[in-house]
């Protein structure tokens, strides 16, 4: 689905990520971890295309297309969507009319699926004004499960969400990844969810997310390069017990 | 400056204040297609559904004028004089003829205008629609318009100032005066669609009397040659409200220098003022002034102005306070779109068009209070087509 070869990208003149190389298969969920200002948030931002991140060198490649330098709208209705850390207000323009633009052609039921996120009194309030970091991943969510984006990249999806709507969060995003669908009778789960089932980076510092969703692989980032990729709660558990560098000290 | 000063001087020799007579029309409908396509764009209704009464002005005359509701009266400034005598303590009252030289021309050569008057404790339902129309090629409309909301009384009044399409000049001297008494409201809101070679002087005052509220939305999305007005409004009584609003959208050639005054003289008066303004090659001198005079009052501007294609914004906030106890604030910006909020909305699947377009709507998306649904429609309409204009 995702692949991504000796990638090498420079943010204000500063080379931040040195020689990425990754894949993610379709159906994948992979997790990234990482160091405050390793590079995480950056690596996403460049798969999306945004501006202020040069890639230098390498290749990006999704569902067999050249990305590298493909606009950012390209990169959406191809099928790539992003949930932000710190997305910006747009004044005068509220949630349930981004959730429609999300929407494109597809019908949606916009009061259903901010039911189902807890969202329905936000609705109303211009995006992203005055929200709080909770209600700021709730609105990404909702935004992306409207999108119904096929590799799905998540910044930090649950830091700062409370006990009780991180249940909501992770329900939402096994929706939005078509992950714990029940089987009925007759036909096996693997073909149903086949069709539908999509991939995901997700970024986490603590691993809580780890507890809702059901992660194939985890990738740590340090230094710009890619180091390390087993499974995720046995990284997880090593970088608690003995941090970053040491973690990647006995990887090599 | 002085290319503004100049662009906004106009010289009276150039224009005609005569004009042949239009007949009267019994009904709506039987407005001619063109004209009553202009009125439709400034929010007339000529179906008049959801409306208390209309009146129309095309050049120096009244082509219909009528009343829908009991308790409000709709007609020409000269209908209303015979009517009233009393009419006098009225006119010229709060604006003063020497006031400059447009005040002074409409004084000498008055030509009409509308008298819109609800009665004491009457709440009219729906809006009351005004439209003043220029028609002919060269020629200054004089008008004088006198709005008296009675005590405890409600009324809206929705005008529209429009002028035939292909217009090569013109002038528009509107000299407004309002009284808002005690516990009444009126809401005033005025869409212009003027034409770009048309030159626009509304001289306004309006007196607010104790717990009165004025509500003022002003909209011109359409170029116009230049338009200079700051409406002078005095909260005379206490617990007087006046709240301003105002959306502005400056192409090329369109020069506008729009302000409110808001004179709060009594104590627990309130005020404010918010305008959000586009420039897409014009120039906008988005002006608002605020004067406590008391303690215990409190008034607000908020004054936006987006820079699309070179030009001018000029945000002119003015807040002053003579005694203690005056709460006083404003909030001034300009500045050109953020990047990262197209970006947003490209990684949502916009193009980079879509996205511009879509934060621009919102941009100008100020609530406009008591706005009859079919009119915020339109303007939604009215602001996508000016979107087009100014990519
Ligand atoms: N626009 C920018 N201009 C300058 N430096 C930047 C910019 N964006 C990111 N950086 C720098 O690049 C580095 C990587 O930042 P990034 O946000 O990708 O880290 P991260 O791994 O997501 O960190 P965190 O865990 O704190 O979210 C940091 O040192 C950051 O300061
Ligand atoms: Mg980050």
């Amino acid at each position: 689905m995702l692949q991504i070869e000796e990638l090498k990208v420079e943010v204000s003149g500063k080379t931040i990520l040195k020689n990425i190389n990754m894949e993610i298969p379709k159906g994948e969920t992979h997790i990234l971890f990482g160091p405050n200002g390793s590079g995480k948030t950056s690596l996403m931002m460049t798969i999306m295309g945004f501006s202020g991140y040069k890639v230098t060198h390498g290749k990006i490649t999704f569902k067999g297309e050249d990305i590298t330098h493909m606009p950012i709208n390209e990169r959406a209705l191809l099928g790539i969507g992003v949930s932000f850390q710190r997305p910006p207000t747009i004044n005068g323009l509220t949630t349930r009319n981004i959730v429609e633009l999300c929407a494109r052609n597809r019908s949606v039921d916009v009061e259903e699926l901010a039911k189902q996120l807890n969202f329905s009194n936000f609705l109303d309030r211009d995006v992203n004004h005055n929200f709080s970091g909770g209600e700021i991943k709730r609105s990404e969510m909702l935004q992306l499960t409207a999108q119904q984006p096929d590799l799905v990249l998540l910044d930090e999806p649950e830091s700062g969400v409370d006990l009780e709507n991180i249940v909501v969060l992770g329900e939402s995003i096994n929706y939005l990844l078509h992950r714990g669908i029940k089987c009925p009778k007759g036909k096996p789960h693997k073909e149903i969810i086949q069709q539908k089932i999509k991939s995901a980076l997700v970024i986490t510092h603590t691993g809580h997310i780890l507890d809702y969703i059901t992660a194939d692989k985890g990738q740590v980032l340090y230094n710009g390069v890619l180091c390390y990729s087993r499974n995720a709660r046995e990284i997880l558990k090593w970088i608690r017990e003995y941090g970053y560098e040491e973690c990647i000290r006995c990887a090599k | 400056m002085r290319k503004i000063d100049n662009a906004m001087d106009v010289s009276l020799e150039k224009y005609d204040d005569t004009a042949e007579e239009h007949s009267y029309v019994e009904k709506l409908t039987q407005i001619n297609p063109t004209d009553t396509d202009q009125f439709l764009n400034v929010g007339v209704d000529t179906h008049e559904e959801y409306r208390s009464g209309t009146f129309i002005q095309k050049d120096n005359s009244v082509i219909h004028s009528k009343t829908l509701q009991d308790g409000v009266e709709v007609m020409s400034i000269s209908r209303a004089q015979e009517k009233h005598p009393w009419l006098d303590e009225y006119i010229w009252k709060s604006v003063s003829p020497e006031t400059d030289k447009f005040t002074a021309m409409a004084n000498e050569k008055p030509r009409e205008g509308y008298f819109i008057r609800s009665l004491p404790g009457v709440k009219v339902e729906h809006p009351v629609q005004s439209c003043l129309y220029i028609e002919k090629e060269g020629f200054a409309q004089n008008v004088h318009n006198i709005v008296i909301a009675e005590e405890n009384s409600e009324i809206h009044i929705i005008t529209g100032c429009a002028t035939a399409p292909h217009l090569m000049s013109g002038l528009h001297v509107g000299v407004s005066e309002f009284y808002v008494k005690k516990g009444a409201k009126l809401t005033f809101t005025m869409i212009h669609d003027w034409g770009d070679k048309i030159n626009v002087r509304p001289r306004t005052v309006t007196h607010v009397e104790e717990g009165g509220v004025i509500v003022s939305n002003y909209i011109s999305l359409k170029p116009v040659g230049s338009l200079q007005m700051n409406p002078i409004t005095y909260l005379d009584g206490k617990g007087a409200v006046a709240r301003f609003n105002s959306v502005l959208v400056a192409g090329e050639g369109s020069h506008m220098d729009v302000g409110s005054t808001i004179l709060l003289n009594q104590p627990n008066t309130r005020a404010e003022i918010i305008s959000r303004a586009i420039v897409s090659g014009g120039t906008i001198i988005a002006r608002g002034n605020m004067v406590g005079k008391v303690a215990d009052i409190k008034a607000h501007l908020e004054c936006k102005g987006l820079v699309l294609k070179d030009g001018l914004m000029q945000a002119v906030p003015e807040l002053q306070g003579h005694v203690p106890g005056v709460d006083m604030s404003h909030e001034a910006a300009v500045g050109k779109i953020d990047k990262r909020e197209i970006e947003y909305l490209m990684a949502r699947g916009l193009n980079e068009e879509e996205a511009i377009s879509t934060i621009v709507r919102g941009f100008l998306n100020v609530q406009i209070e008591g706005l009859p649904v079919n009119i915020a429609k339109k303007l939604d309409k009215a602001i996508s087509e000016t979107e087009k204009d100014m990519m």
